[in-house]
């Protein structure tokens, strides 16, 4: 079959599955379950492109997606409280004075933009700093682990204006529309799988794009790219944005799904845990982080709350067998049998990252 | 003068903690490139073994001593194990090790989890480690911890300096092909340093069982510092990981001092990224010819 149309033909085959099988046959439970995964797997989206097609490892899309999280929470918390109100939470720890950098999540349009905005100009400006003095591989790896870390941290101590350990919870409504009734839940599902589609559709866009190739030719050769006069911190940078921005967009659909966000969702250990899902779906595919994420989520939560100390051995294997064994994800079991020319450059190992050549302090 | 010089020694002991935790790190990033995520789990490995043998030896003066080289060799003997099982065949690609690495730590932080509790446990310090020095403010673990950093690094110095493995280590770190034309064995140079740089992880946490209670998470909490202090460093010799250590040690209990905990993590990190911009390869570079 001709590639784009089997792409496509796999994205409507997403699409019907999403939006007519699940919501005939999942309760409204389950439902809402599956509206969190479709979130965690929005960050899967943009891990897979900035990971598997840039060769960047992004450790810390915690960080990205908690900026969208708690920025959509101040904003359900603001709507909560009524204009003029202050949150619950800072009249229980603190003095009940509403710090001025709250304020304009008063406003639902300032927060959507600021979703949109704040967490990819982060990245762009962090991306192209670290890109641009030729910081990568392992080093960018640990630098964005280590903001991870910071971000938690910070998120814990400033208990008076971000609710400490607790996170933010106790959410009334989305944009005025009550969140106990289980119409509007229902209608939040249909949000988050139309917005990940989109995303997915997006990514397929850029992927083919000459933007797209320049990327994958940065992964592989950043210094032929260099060469050839372009300028592979812009391009880097681009793609971590990207990235950033899907995470927050996720982090952000994630809390009124959840019900709450905290420093448990954005620190290390839940950053690294995103990747699983894209390193088994395939990192350099298209729907395989989407598919992976959601089927790590899904074992997660099938297998953690009945053996919790069998999910994490399983978890720890997964890893441990996937990344060292089958570095393409298990995408690349089905694909080998045919490498036609074209699907073959989508599978091609992402593995060449660093070349001898090219990982600079290891000669 | 006085606040200022309990400033100074809490800045010197946490770095003296770090050194001693990225340490090994600092070997097997620098020699193999492998970003060992289990780095933190085979120091738990080391503060387990502290509190096993406390068991054993109830005399605590006695088992510290016991566990030190204990620990050592559970730790290196776990990083040998990982090595020859899983790290030999990915030296092609070395942002994945992080990740196989990262299952590890998760499957040896369940298994301490499932033999020693959740909660977390206690090992106590001899009585000669108890109290402060003299009539200062400085506990005498800390101190201690300072002299076992510093011991540790000079040892290690001196033997790769020195003995004849630690040129094979050397040459193996500053031209992995060119050492092996010259018929260094680099496989069995990279086992080597894996099970040092993994042995002094166990000797890290040993050390660590001295400062307060050990859980299976002990690991998780300094690992990411002690990558920073190897990023900011530089790979490939120990001086830059020293002077990192003590610098970041400083630096964070001076901004501790003037803000929170938590916001100095935080300047820390953007202090490290600016110091990053004039010196992308750390403190310490290792001069070669291949592209930056």
């Amino acid at each position: 079959m001709n590639p784009a149309l089997k792409t496509w033909a796999g994205f409507g085959g997403a699409a019907v599955l999403l939006f007519a099988v699940a919501p005939a046959a999942l309760s409204d439970f389950r439902l809402n379950l599956l509206a969190k995964f479709l979130c965690l797997a929005m960050v899967a989206v943009g891990i897979g492109f900035a990971w598997g097609r840039g060769g960047m490892l992004v450790l810390g899309q915690g960080v990205f997606f908690g900026l969208g999280g708690y920025l959509m929470a101040m904003h359900m918390k603001l709507a909560d409280a009524g204009p003029g109100g202050v949150p619950d939470f800072m009249l229980l720890y603190g003095n009940g004075v509403l710090p001025g950098w709250w304020e304009p999540m008063r406003s639902p349009v300032v927060t959507v933009l600021a979703i949109l905005v704040l967490p990819a100009a982060l990245a762009l400006v962090l991306g192209y700093a670290v890109f641009r003095r030729r910081v990568r591989g392992a080093y960018f790896a640990i630098l964005s682990q280590a903001l991870a870390a910071a971000f938690a941290l910070l998120l814990i101590g400033q208990q008076t204006v971000t609710g400490g350990t607790n996170g933010l919870n106790g959410f009334r409504s989305f944009f005025g529309y009550d969140l106990a009734d289980p119409l509007n839940k229902q209608t939040l599902y249909y949000i988050c799988a139309g917005v990940l589609l989109a995303m997915v559709a997006g990514v397929r866009l850029l992927m083919n794009s000459r933007y797209g190739e320049l990327l994958v030719a940065v992964r592989d050769q950043e210094n032929r790219v260099r060469f050839l006069g372009y300028d592979p911190a812009l391009i880097k940078a681009g793609a971590y944005a990207l990235a950033a921005c899907f995470a927050a967009v996720g982090g952000a659909l994630f809390t009124p799904v959840a019900g709450i966000i905290s420093p448990a969702d954005v620190g290390v250990v839940p950053s690294i845990s995103l990747l699983i899902g894209v390193a088994i779906g395939g990192r350099a595919t298209l729907l395989g982080p989407v598919i992976g994420s959601i089927a790590v989520s899904w074992a997660e939560t099938g297998l953690s709350e009945r053996f919790p100390s069998i999910w994490t051995y399983f978890l720890g294997g997964l890893f441990i067998v996937v990344v060292a064994f089958l570095p393409n994800g298990l995408a690349s079991l089905t694909f080998r049998r045919r490498p036609s020319p074209a699907t073959g450059k989508q599978t091609q190992p992402a593995t060449s990252v660093d070349l001898p050549a090219t990982s600079g302090g290891h000669p | 003068m006085d606040a200022l010089f309990s400033q100074l020694f809490a800045g010197v002991s946490l770095g003296s903690v770090l050194l001693l935790v990225a340490l090994g790190l600092a070997l097997t990033f620098g020699q193999m490139g492998v970003i060992n995520m289990a780095h933190g789990e085979f120091m738990m490995a080391g503060a387990y073994t502290a509190f096993v043998v406390q068991h054993v030896v109830s005399n605590a003066g006695l088992s510290l001593l016991i566990a030190l080289p204990l620990g050592f060799l559970a730790g290196g003997l776990l990083g040998l194990l990982l090595e020859a099982t899983l790290l030999r065949r990915m030296h092609s690609r070395p942002l994945d090790t992080l990740l196989v690495t990262f299952g590890v730590a998760l499957v040896l932080q369940q298994l301490a989890r499932d033999i020693f509790g959740a909660p977390n446990v206690d090992v106590r310090a001899p009585a000669w480690l108890q109290g402060a020095v003299l009539d200062t403010t400085i506990p005498k673990t800390r101190l201690f911890i300072l002299v076992l950093a510093v011991v540790a690094v000079s040892l290690l110095a001196l033997a790769l300096k020195l003995t004849p493995l630690g040129r094979r280590i050397r040459a193996t770190v500053q031209n992995r092909d060119l050492a092996e034309a010259s018929g260094i064995s680099t496989t069995s140079a990279d086992r080597i340093t894996f099970f040092l740089g993994s042995g002094l992880a166990g000797i890290a946490g040993v050390a660590l069982s001295l400062l307060g209670s050990i859980g299976p998470t002990l690991g998780t909490n300094y690992i990411v510092d002690a990558f920073l202090v190897v990023v900011v460093g530089g790979i490939g010799q120990l001086k830059g990981a020293v002077i990192a250590a003590f610098s970041l040690g400083v630096v964070q209990a001076t901004f501790e001092y003037s803000t929170t905990a938590s916001l100095a993590k935080v300047l820390l990190l953007v202090a490290i990224i600016a110091f990053l911009q004039v010196r992308p390869q750390g403190l310490v570079a290792l001069r070669t010819r291949s592209l930056a």
